[in-house]
């Protein structure tokens, strides 16, 4: 028991002070202040207190994983109430000494945020022990539960903070009566709201987990041709869904699928260069741009070169960035991994400066950009809104998609996954290096260029700060997060890369840090991505399995509770 | 006419003269073992022939036509196969995709099917294996898929890279005995061994690398009865 008690107390010192330094981290980088104006219940309950709660569970739950008694919950207590000394304490140096020249973040109203508005003074220090402590030992009690029990309740908190997040998302969608219901009108969820909400996102796994498994069984029993029909029917609702989306989903959420779709198309085309040929291209943005300049270049009357319509232009735009590819493939064919990187962020960098040059600005507009960009006309009826792009980005979309499925089951699939793996042995294997690189870069390149070109249509103009390198990081990370070389990967991983921050508009200016703790956090959780490719899984579960064949009894033991 | 032929091939890599003027032939139906220390020359020669590197000087027939600076890609589809060093499957892909892969030269499906079940009946713990992935199979089932993979092609000549590297000595007997049977039904072999006495025990003729360079020559029988063979690469005692 001595033991016990021991490592208890020195794991919630160990946790409390880590979290005490991620809460420090988060106050004086500006997330805690920026997150307070966010209401998430009611007038009190902001996206600052949820995050800050969040460590503190975390913390206490850290710390009785391993104790499961009441020491470890004691220790769970204990690691929280440091962290809320942690935050008293910051408080009180923010309220005493002028950090503003150091960090922008500690303004006045910093201390007051963390302290519930009471204050750096001894009501605030007790109010802040109090709740770390309550919510260490609430996250500690989260261990007594079982895996399933817990994994359900840390959801459905989860499902009802994203609700109260995306209250302006979820405003246009839902009718006014729901809306009146769940949301204060200031606010954010009502209380009875968000009782509702938590309530539903808890009894739906629950009920879906009853009814799976009885329609699992059925399902297996069903002879193959009702199984097709099924899937036939749920294609049906899929595509009825993408269809009519514009119809109901209002201005801003189309605009923010708008975005997400053509980074859809990007990725997609940077699949093919890095997820099928396995060549990492981090200047990619340069086929945007690429496409999207064509487009502006080919329509804007500003520059009066040409004056073609947008259906004439599309073509020659995704041409041109076609050949383009193929021009920078060519130099780079022998460079490998790192090498290859490293000169196609070159070659992204080259571009944005060639377009914001004064050298070329009469022919694309320097640092002013283009303007004026031609509008896809059918008929009388000219598409300019964003519901109405949606439809263009959506046939891009899946067209891109239809290529790359058919590609990576062809012959050229099989040499790009064969160069990916093992560069000489393909070549040995009769696989002609040259051809197949350069149709992965042309034909990657032009997706990146059809998204370009229809990006410059949908925004009417460019400039340069567009085609920023962020553009290449951001379509190289959603194919990390969604896993390399899959397809419903570039789905996935452009949804919650593009499409939560486009949502969540103070996540903006975090955006870089958000991106380096979730991509880190997946090289811990989910190595192969959200939605690997299917032999990545079988791979990385093979070796999971090889490694505990080989691992001790105990560290076995240890590995599945840390799942 | 020899199915091939080196005349004075030069390699350098860089600075280093890798290959000092090699010449060496390999006669149709016959197994040509190339022994030589680490770094003496084997594994270049190799990759020479299947043009993996360029030759600088001397001139490489296959055939009665010169392939010297040929693109791998083109030698492959003349029929020259390439076992490479250390086995080189592609451990992300099955058995089955690993072996259509070699026969990447070939369009027609059906035919590479016919191909793949008659590599797979020559191995049969291939067969069990069919759809794992190559990274899984043991060494010396992957050594076996290497060789399979470069049978699909149905090469006129295989350039085997040190097969036994790596290997249980139960295995080592029997990838030379897959070796062996593969001669005896017509297929010529260019084989590089650390292994010499294996080596020269199934072999018809010899050549001995040292430093870039051919040292000695001759019927596999002669050179391991040759005092500096038997020294140098047989371990034999005064």
């Amino acid at each position: 028991m001595g033991m016990g008690r021991e490592q208890a107390v020195r794991r919630a010192l160990v946790y409390g002070l880590i979290g005490g330094i991620v809460a420090w981290h988060l106050s004086l980088v500006g997330l805690i202040e920026a997150f307070a104006g966010r209401r998430l219940i009611g007038q009190g309950v902001t996206f600052s207190y949820v995050l800050l709660l969040a460590v503190m569970l975390t913390v206490g739950y850290l710390v009785a994983r391993r104790v499961s008694n009441w020491t470890g919950l004691a220790g769970a207590a204990l690691a929280g109430l440091l962290v809320g000394l942690a935050l008293w304490a910051l408080a009180l140096l923010v309220d005493q000494v002028d950090l503003r020249t150091i960090f922008v973040a500690a303004s006045p109203t910093l201390p007051e945020i963390l302290t519930f508005n009471r204050g750096a003074g001894a009501v605030g220090l007790i109010v802040l022990l109090l709740v770390g402590a309550a919510a260490g030992f609430i996250g500690g009690g989260l261990t007594w539960f079982p895996a399933t029990g817990r994994r359900a309740v840390i959801t459905a908190l989860s499902i009802t903070v994203l609700v109260g997040l995306l209250r302006d998302v979820l405003n246009p969608v839902l009718p006014a009566l729901v809306m009146g219901f769940l949301f204060t009108t200031t606010g954010g969820l009502s209380l009875p709201g968000a009782v509702v909400v938590l309530a539903l996102a808890l009894a739906f796994p629950i009920a879906r987990h009853v009814v799976a498994q009885r329609a699992g069984e059925r399902r297996a029993a069903l002879p193959a041709p009702a199984r097709r029909r099924r899937r036939a029917v749920f294609r049906l609702i899929s595509l009825v869904f993408l269809v009519s989306f514009p119809l109901w989903a209002g201005l801003f959420l189309s605009n923010v699928t708008d975005f997400v779709g053509l980074y859809i198309l990007m990725g997609l085309g940077l699949n093919l260069v890095l997820g099928f040929a396995g060549l990492l291209d981090l200047g990619y943005v340069a086929f945007f741009a690429i496409g999207a300049y064509s487009m502006a270049v080919l329509t804007s009357p500003e520059l009066g070169h040409f004056t073609l319509g947008f259906w004439e232009a599309l073509p020659i735009a995704v041409a041109i960035t076609v050949l383009s590819g193929i021009l920078i493939g060519l130099p780079v064919l022998r460079m490998r991994g790192d090498y290859l990187a490293i000169a196609t962020l070159g070659f992204g960098e080259i571009v944005r400066l060639l377009v914001l040059s004064d050298w070329l600005k009469p022919h694309l507009g320097g640092a002013q950009g283009v303007t004026r960009i031609a509008r896809p006309e059918l008929g009388p009826f000219v598409i300019d809104r964003p519901q109405e792009y949606y439809y263009l980005i959506l046939i891009g979309c899946a067209l891109a998609w239809f290529l790359s499925v058919r590609l990576r089951d062809s012959r050229i699939g099989r040499a790009w996954m064969a160069i990916r793996e093992d560069e000489d042995v393909a070549q040995a294997m009769g696989i002609n290096r040259v051809t197949a690189k350069l149709l992965a870069f042309a034909t990657g390149a032009s997706m990146g260029g059809l998204s370009g070109a229809l990006f410059a249509s949908l925004v009417n103009s460019v400039i340069p700060q567009s085609f920023s390198l962020l553009v290449s990081i951001n379509v190289v990370a959603l194919l990390v997060l969604g896993g390399i070389g899959s397809l419903p990967g570039v789905l996935v991983g452009a949804l919650a890369l593009v499409g939560l921050p486009e949502l969540l508009r103070e996540f903006q200016e975090y955006r870089l840090l958000v991106y380096g703790a979730v991509l880190i956090a997946m090289m811990i959780f989910r190595p192969a991505g959200l939605w690997p490719e299917e032999t990545r899984v079988r791979e990385l579960e093979e070796a999971a399995e090889e490694a505990r064949a080989r691992a001790p009894a105990e560290v076995v033991v240890v590995t599945q509770d840390g799942e | 006419m020899p199915v091939l032929e080196l005349e004075s091939v030069h390699v350098y890599y860089g600075p280093i003269h890798a290959l000092k003027g090699v010449s060496l032939t390999v006669e149709h139906g016959e197994i040509v073992t190339l022994l030589g220390a680490n770094g003496a020359g084997k594994t270049t020669t190799l990759r020479a022939i299947s043009g993996l590197i360029r030759p600088a000087r001397g001139r490489i027939v296959f055939e009665g036509r010169n392939i010297a600076g040929l693109p791998p890609h083109e030698i492959v589809r003349l029929g020259v196969g390439h076992v490479p060093e250390g086995r080189r499957i592609f451990p992300r892909l099955s058995v089955e995709e690993n072996l259509a892969l070699g026969a990447f030269t070939i369009t027609d499906r059906q035919e590479i099917r016919r191909r793949l079940e008659e590599v797979l009946q020559l191995f049969p713990r291939l067969a069990e294996r069919r759809r794992q992935q190559g990274g899984t199979l043991s060494g010396g089932e992957q050594q076996m898929l290497a060789i399979g993979r470069a049978l699909m092609m149905q090469p006129r000549i295989m350039l085997l890279d040190e097969p036994s590297m790596g290997l249980a000595p139960v295995l080592v007997e029997s990838i030379f005995e897959v070796i062996r049977r593969l001669n005896q039904q017509g297929t010529t072999i260019l084989l590089v061994e650390q292994n010499a006495r294996m080596a020269l025990e199934i072999a018809h003729r010899g050549y001995v690398l040292e430093t870039g360079s051919i040292v000695l020559e001759g019927p596999a029988a002669d050179l391991a009865r040759d005092p500096k063979v038997q020294a140098a690469y047989l371990g034999a005692r005064e």
